[in-house]
């Protein structure tokens, strides 16, 4: 509807914004200068030919004479000059700013709307974490055993003489809530870590191409084979299972084993589970008795059935600390979406590329399982002038060897479920610190 | 300080903090008697009349702040201190026992010397 009492002041805020008298902008429309005058003060109606011709002489969409700004543009503005609380945010000039500066006056709507989404998404995650019974619940176990342990050790450090009956119920009561503890934190996180992939909405490649090589527990059968080629990859990408990736995670895929062919050719299966009987799943004795460096060795070791060599987890990281490689080991868990803890052997070869390292680790809340780390960086790609070798760092993570003593490094998962206090390597809090 | 004859009811489901606090307030001289669950609480306070009550928000059949409630409600234990026992330790969940009528609010996990501290401010002599 044309708002017929506001059309004359838009032409005259039009008219003095791009500097035209008023007798100019007359002659141009074919109109006297007193009628003009008339027209910007609304005392006349106008429509029809006199309004495109005013339009065109001010180098204006006849609508925006006659319709003003978009009302929607309009209401947003008011409505983002309320929200900020800003007192001296001019609410009357707010459809002269829309029709003024229509473009900056979008930005602004769209920020403003796009704040909103934001502000109502985190209202929802925090009504979840507040109201989500699954999570009531699991806190609820893990702080009723933490509880349990602190009263309980609190009486036997304290508590002196303590008959020799309490103490053993004592102790039998602390180991019961200690295993509690740990299998309480193992499900809250395994949820975290899923909510945290619901929230995302959908499954990344990597973790379409995981779940592939994860259903065939890392060990692709058909490239052992001795004249397994390009074919047989081919033929891998063209059954069901990698037909039902997304085609990014197809893409992804085919490196993979591109990749994983090349490792086997390098180191036949046989021959190295050979030397693995001979000499153990000891990386750096594989890698001398092969002449393989420490990284290949890792990924062959990886990808070797579990029947044969035990559990073998592995991690690889690119240059940016991404993870693109992941394949867990039991008390050792890697985060999907986020990233990483700091503090993993893995990010630490980053700075010593040629100095590989061996180090016993513990991630916190995981169950208080050891497990041995030893890490290298590797080249992916070659370097040329000017530019820089491609990296990538690798993590092989074994089992605890038996009777092995010495420092431990405790370290997380990803900061915002690991529960470890004043961690320097922290770069996000801990919903888990807050929530204890 | 003087127990002797003091009577607390421990009204908590996880038995083993049950007994680590029932062994801390016995050692202290404290009579103490136990109750698991929300169901029939009540009742055991009538059977019971403790001299104070430490009760556990969530509780399986009826939740603490809801026995809180009955407990004010009724003339015999209307001025009966209680202890409050709670994983949540947000201010809306200490308001909510509040007005229901808590002398006092801990948050797990608690210190058995907090524990201790609080039972002998609200029941002693």
């Amino acid at each position: 509807m044309v708002d017929q009492f506001m059309i004359g002041t838009r032409i005259r805020d039009r008219r003095l914004q791009i500097g035209q008298r008023q007798s100019a902008l007359a002659r141009h429309a074919g109109i006297s200068p007193s009628y003009l005058n008339l027209i910007e003060h609304n005392r006349r109606k106008i429509g029809g030919k006199t309004l495109l011709k005013l339009a065109e002489a001010l180098d204006v969409e006849p609508s925006l004479l006659s319709d003003g700004a978009d009302a929607a543009l309009v209401a947003n503005l008011r409505d983002a000059a309320a929200t900020s609380g800003r007192r001296d945010a001019d609410l009357d000039q707010t459809e002269d700013f829309a029709e003024r500066f229509p473009g900056w006056a979008g930005v602004l709507a769209d920020l403003h709307e796009r704040n909103q989404t934001l502000e109502r998404t985190i209202e929802t995650l925090t009504d979840r974490l507040s109201h989500d019974p699954f999570l009531a619940d699991s806190l609820h176990e893990v702080i009723s055993a933490v509880t349990s342990i602190r009263a309980t050790s609190s009486i036997l450090s304290d508590t002196e003489p303590l008959e020799p009956e309490w103490q053993a119920r004592f102790h039998r009561n602390i180991n019961e809530d200690s295993a509690r503890l740990a299998a309480g934190a193992q499900i809250l996180v395994r949820y975290l870590e899923g909510a945290a992939n619901r929230e995302a909405g959908m499954t990344s490649p990597q973790d379409e191409m995981h779940a592939f090589l994860a259903a065939r527990n890392f060990h692709i059968s058909e490239l052992e084979h001795p004249d397994a080629d390009a074919c047989n990859i081919a033929h891998l990408l063209q059954g069901q299972d990698a037909q039902a990736l997304s085609v990014p995670a197809q893409h992804l895929m085919h490196e993979v084993l591109r990749r994983y062919l090349t490792d086997a050719r390098a180191l036949p299966l046989d021959a190295f589970l050979a030397r693995i009987d001979e000499l153990g799943p000891r990386p750096d004795h594989l890698a001398q008795a092969t002449g393989a460096d420490l990284a290949l060795v890792f990924r062959r070791l990886a990808a070797l059935p579990p029947s044969r060599v035990g559990p073998v987890g592995l991690a690889i990281c690119d240059a940016s600390g991404t993870l693109v490689f992941r394949k867990p080991i039991t008390g050792f868990d890697m985060p999907r979406l986020a990233g990483a803890c700091a503090l993993w052997p893995l990010y630490q070869v980053m700075a010593q590329p040629t100095i590989p390292l061996r180090v016993r680790v513990r991630q916190t809340g995981r169950g208080g399982d050891t497990v041995l780390a030893m890490a290298v960086a590797a080249t992916a790609g070659p370097a040329g002038f000017g530019r820089p070798a491609l990296t990538r760092m690798h993590m092989l993570l074994l089992p605890d060897p038996r009777g092995e003593t010495g420092d431990v490094r405790d370290l997380g998962v990803s900061c915002r479920i690991c529960p470890i206090h004043h961690c320097a390597a922290r770069r996000e809090p801990s919903i888990l610190a807050e929530g204890f | 300080m003087d127990t002797t004859g003091k009577r607390v009811l421990l009204i908590e489901d996880e038995p083993n903090i049950i007994e680590a606090v029932s062994f801390i307030l016995s050692r202290d001289g404290w009579e103490v008697k136990t109750h698991s669950n929300g169901h029939d609480a009540m009742q055991t306070i009538r059977d019971r009349a403790p001299d104070l009550i430490i009760l556990d928000v969530m509780l399986p059949g009826k939740s603490g702040t809801d026995i809180l409630e009955e407990i004010r409600a009724d003339a015999d234990f209307a001025e009966t201190p209680v202890l409050m026992l709670t994983a949540r330790g947000q201010d809306k969940d200490r308001d909510a026992a509040e007005r229901a009528g808590a002398n006092h609010y801990m948050i797990k996990p608690f210190s058995n010397a907090d524990v201790l501290a609080a039972v002998r401010q609200l029941a002693g002599p």
